[in-house]
């Protein structure tokens, strides 16, 4: 378990954690959501110990990071992949923190098979590596103490689809064994489909927290819909007590999907598309970190804007 | 792993030994190919300059104390640079946050380095003792190994450790290699030429200018033993050259963010 109690960290005049606190939880993925520079590598790098907090604490397991003896085997840390020596091989940089762990050389070929890095990757120099190899080898570093805990900045950052998939499928089953697990991303979808619990984050301040149905159960409820005959369903909903309005080649209507159903049927009109339009996490992420965002979306098209 | 417990139960776990974390320390500067070509260059030029020596000599001259002799400026050049590096490529190559993530005490961290340092300094002398004592057998003089004057020995085997060290505390306190190297070769060339233009300064120089303390150390083959005034002046040149650098190094690497 991961506590963060009221940890802050300033520069100077410039705040770049504020006052945040969280848990995350054992048997859980904890996805630490915001956007670029919103203070998550930093309240990471107060976690292990590598920064200085100006103010709050955080104790992994109920120890502050620097009192655990032996760290490497009990919390596994993967801040940026690419901070390990070009000139060393995937498996020299694996061997190198197995020795400073005390682990058996035989844990480093466990941990090669578990990211599915071949023999020759990794007698690969770094330098020669993808980033998404290079992630795969810093999750193969973060897991080689067997920790009970796990820290990871942007784990996803780089790897291809199946490599997203594998590291979903690593992660959640990590958790179901009772690990924590915290891992940070400044995207939505990724954290999304992994994360029992979230934590958005936008200049420094948690904005929200929980899991997604408390996230978004403040959200209205609306749907897309299309069908063979709009006109009438747009009709069958308003007299149902419903708003409709086009949308692309369908209608919005500002009720859940199971209203739409009822009244298509009730109107005898054929549904060729019918699905939830609520405004989601996206839109509630874009939201609760609006004033955080480096652009606005308005902007973004405009020749010569400011973005 | 453990179970659903918020808190984790640590007692188990010894902490990681000092012996482990120096050997860690010691395989980092031979597992690169960079390390790899300082740690052999430093073996391939002493004895090259033992056998530039071997052949301008004159052959009475051709003897142990005068073949380890030699073996000082090469070594000279090239430890202190292995210093830096131990410290500066966790900096230059970003190591550090895994390193201190590892071990979180970075007083034994760089603990570590030091005494990592200080055997690739012994071993560079070791390197010069066996090379200069083939060629005193294979080439030498008669009697080539007579006269022996421990003490220069020790002298020279201090110095070793002495300039590593300075290394490594210019590594500390720069954290960048060129920054380091630079520094490390030209403060001590600036300071000797001003400590020699400067009418003033030239009384003081031995208690101040590291090179003017450190040349009876130089005088090897000679007859002359450091006077107590001597040694004096080599205390107070390495406390400024040497022992200041390496406490304001740890103390910026203590407070250091490591990113």
């Amino acid at each position: 378990m991961i506590t963060v109690e009221g940890l802050t960290k300033t520069y100077g005049g410039y705040t770049a954690v504020d006052d945040v606190s969280f848990v995350a939880q054992p048997g859980r993925v904890t996805g630490f959501l915001g956007p670029n520079g919103a203070g998550k590598t930093t309240t990471m790098r107060i976690m292990v110990g590598l920064t200085p907090a100006s103010r709050g604490r955080v104790t992994i397991g109920g120890h502050a990071y620097r009192d655990i003896p032996n760290p490497g085997r009990h919390v596994g840390v993967l801040l940026d992949a690419s901070a390990q020596h070009s000139g060393r091989s995937g498996r020299e940089i694996l061997a190198l923190g197995a020795k400073t762990m005390g682990l058996p050389a035989s844990r480093v070929d466990e941990m090669l098979d578990l990211v599915s890095l071949t023999d020759s990757e990794a007698k690969r120099r770094l330098k020669n590596y993808s980033l998404g190899m290079k992630q795969r080898l810093g999750i193969a570093h973060a897991l080689l103490g067997d920790p009970s805990v796990l820290i990871l900045d942007e784990p996803a950052n780089g790897l291809d689809p199946a490599g997203i998939r594998w590291m979903r499928t690593l992660l959640k089953g990590y958790a179901d064994k009772g690990g924590t697990v915290l891992l940070s991303s400044h995207l939505l979808h990724e954290v999304e489909m992994i994360a029992d619990e979230m934590i958005l984050i936008g200049r420094g301040r948690i904005v929200a927290q929980g899991d997604k149905k408390a996230l978004l159960s403040g959200e209205a409820a609306s749907s897309l819909v299309t069908s063979l005959d709009n006109a009438a369903l747009s009709a069958a909903l308003t007299a149902a007590g419903h708003t409709a309005s086009p949308a692309g080649e369908g209608l919005r209507v500002d009720c859940d999907t199971a209203e739409v159903g009822r009244a298509a049927l009730a109107a005898g009109v054929v549904l060729t598309d019918l699905r939830s339009g609520s405004a989601g996490l996206e839109d509630l992420f874009l939201t609760l970190t609006a004033d955080t965002q480096r652009e606005a979306p308005a902007a973004a098209p405009q020749q010569g804007g400011t973005a | 792993m453990s179970a659903l417990a918020p808190s984790m139960d640590v007692s188990a776990t010894p902490r990681t030994p000092f012996t482990r974390l120096v050997g860690v320390e010691l395989r980092k500067m031979y597992d690169t190919r960079a390390g790899l070509w300082l740690l052999g260059s430093i073996v391939v030029v002493t004895a090259a300059f033992m056998l530039i020596f071997f052949f301008v000599a004159d052959s009475p001259d051709r003897v142990f104390d005068n073949f380890i002799g030699i073996a000082a400026t090469p070594q000279g050049f090239l430890l202190p640079v292995l210093g830096i590096l131990l410290v500066t490529q966790e900096w230059g190559q970003r190591t550090a946050m895994v390193t201190f993530a590892l071990e979180p005490s970075r007083g034994r961290v760089i603990a570590a380095k030091v005494v990592a340092a200080l055997i690739f300094g012994a071993a560079a002398f070791v390197a010069a003792v066996v090379i200069a004592a083939l060629f005193t057998a294979i080439g030498g003089a008669d009697g080539g190994f007579e006269d022996l004057t421990p003490w220069v020995f020790g002298l020279f085997f201090l110095l070793q450790l002495l300039t590593v060290i300075q290394g490594l505390a210019y590594g500390l306190l720069l954290l960048n290699s060129p920054a380091a190297i630079v520094t490390f070769f030209v403060a001590p060339i600036a300071s000797s030429i001003i400590f020699n233009l400067v009418p003033g300064l030239r009384d003081p120089a031995p208690w101040l200018d590291l090179g003017t303390a450190q040349q009876p150390l130089f005088d090897i083959g000679g007859e002359l033993s450091l006077t107590g005034e001597e040694w004096a002046q080599l205390g107070t040149t390495t406390l400024i050259w040497i022992v200041l650098p390496f406490v304001a190094g740890l103390i910026r690497v203590m407070r250091a963010e490591l990113k």
